[in-house]
């Protein structure tokens, strides 16, 4: 074997692996087990929305009450919705579909969009009611003010978790948008073949992740408050 | 693995499912069930996060050291929600005796 031949190898492969499925299969794995420390890094947050959800029950109800459904349930569709554009971005790119790769990118890019611009409509509102916990806390104009005595302390501290939760999450977004940026511009230059697509993979994987937080936090925030 | 590369009319009903799902939790919260309501909520997600994982994040074709990862994710969840839960819940079954209180002053010998 020439000198040539043993450092000629394919297209994206690490000089540590021995081959392209081995490299994707330790970048899947170590993607899955970066996605296990986030579950542990939200559940932080879950947990503690748990406990002060069953102290303080009434003034969650009525924090979650203040919220857009209709906001919140267009968000979910449309998170669901990239989910989808990812996935068949992957897909595309297993294929070996370059372009098709790329479009579903930038669509996975443009529905992120469409969730954050409307995380922060109502943000916007949020401040417009001056029902920010901390910085513009006066929601006797809202219906919080129907809650008992001591009710509106407990009820700001449903909206430290609000934005604390969906702030967290929307982080997250923002990371993932710039990854998905990343992954066009390689994309287009045709960085990624069939064989070697591991960076769309995980990225999808993660953004996938981001998702299935979306999941429960929509139930936990905006469907708690019985609005029958 | 990896490599199984699934039909796109998979990933389109699992969307549809998905959207169908989102549909039914917003329309249930408006429907009174009591404590219910918080349990179809998360049933509901719950659902929606396995439809998630195993099709738009491949866990159906992905080996058993992946699974074995996420679930010993879930297991860790299940403890710090779990063990916390059950302190905060059990705190008031064993009232503390006055005699504990903190504002007492301290005996020392």
């Amino acid at each position: 074997m020439t000198e040539a031949e043993a450092h000629a190898q394919p297209a994206g492969l690490a000089h540590q692996f021995g081959d392209l499925e081995q490299q994707q299969s330790a970048a899947t794995l170590g993607i899955w087990v970066f996605l296990v420390t986030e579950i542990m890094f939200f559940g932080g947050l879950f947990a503690s929305y748990a406990i002060y959800r069953w102290l303080y029950f009434a003034a969650f109800e009525g924090g979650s009450h203040v919220l857009d459904i209709r906001l919140g349930a267009t968000n979910t569709m449309v998170l669901l919705a990239s989910s989808l554009t990812m996935a068949l971005s992957v897909r595309s790119a297993q294929t070996g579909n370059r372009k098709a790769t790329v479009i579903f990118l930038i669509a996975t890019m443009i529905l992120g969009g469409i969730f954050l611009g409307i995380k922060g409509v109502e943000y916007n509102q949020k401040f417009v009611e001056h029902i920010v916990p901390g910085l513009d806390w006066s929601p006797e104009g809202t219906v919080l003010s129907r809650l008992a005595p001591g009710g509106l302390e407990h009820a700001q501290i449903y909206f430290f978790f609000y934005f604390a939760m969906t702030g967290l999450h929307a982080l997250h977004m923002i990371i993932g948008m710039g990854l998905l940026l990343w992954l066009v511009v390689r994309a287009h230059k045709g960085a990624f073949t069939a064989s070697y697509f591991a960076p769309v993979e995980v990225v999808g994987l993660y953004w996938h992740f981001v998702d299935i937080v979306w999941i429960f936090l929509f139930p936990l925030l905006y469907l708690i408050g019985g609005r029958y | 693995m990896s490599q199984h590369i699934v039909p796109q009319r998979t990933y389109i009903f699992v969307f549809l499912g998905l959207i169908g799902l989102t549909m039914l939790t917003t329309g249930v919260a408006y429907i009174d069930l009591g404590p219910l309501n918080t349990v179809a909520a998360l049933v509901i997600a719950f659902s929606k996060m396995l439809l998630v994982v195993l099709f738009f994040m491949h866990l159906r074709h992905s080996g058993g050291l992946i699974r074995v990862v996420l679930l010993a994710g879930f297991f860790w969840l299940a403890l710090l929600i779990g063990l916390t839960m059950s302190d905060y819940r059990t705190r008031s079954w064993t009232p503390a005796p006055d005699s504990w209180s903190s504002t007492a002053p301290p005996t020392h010998p």
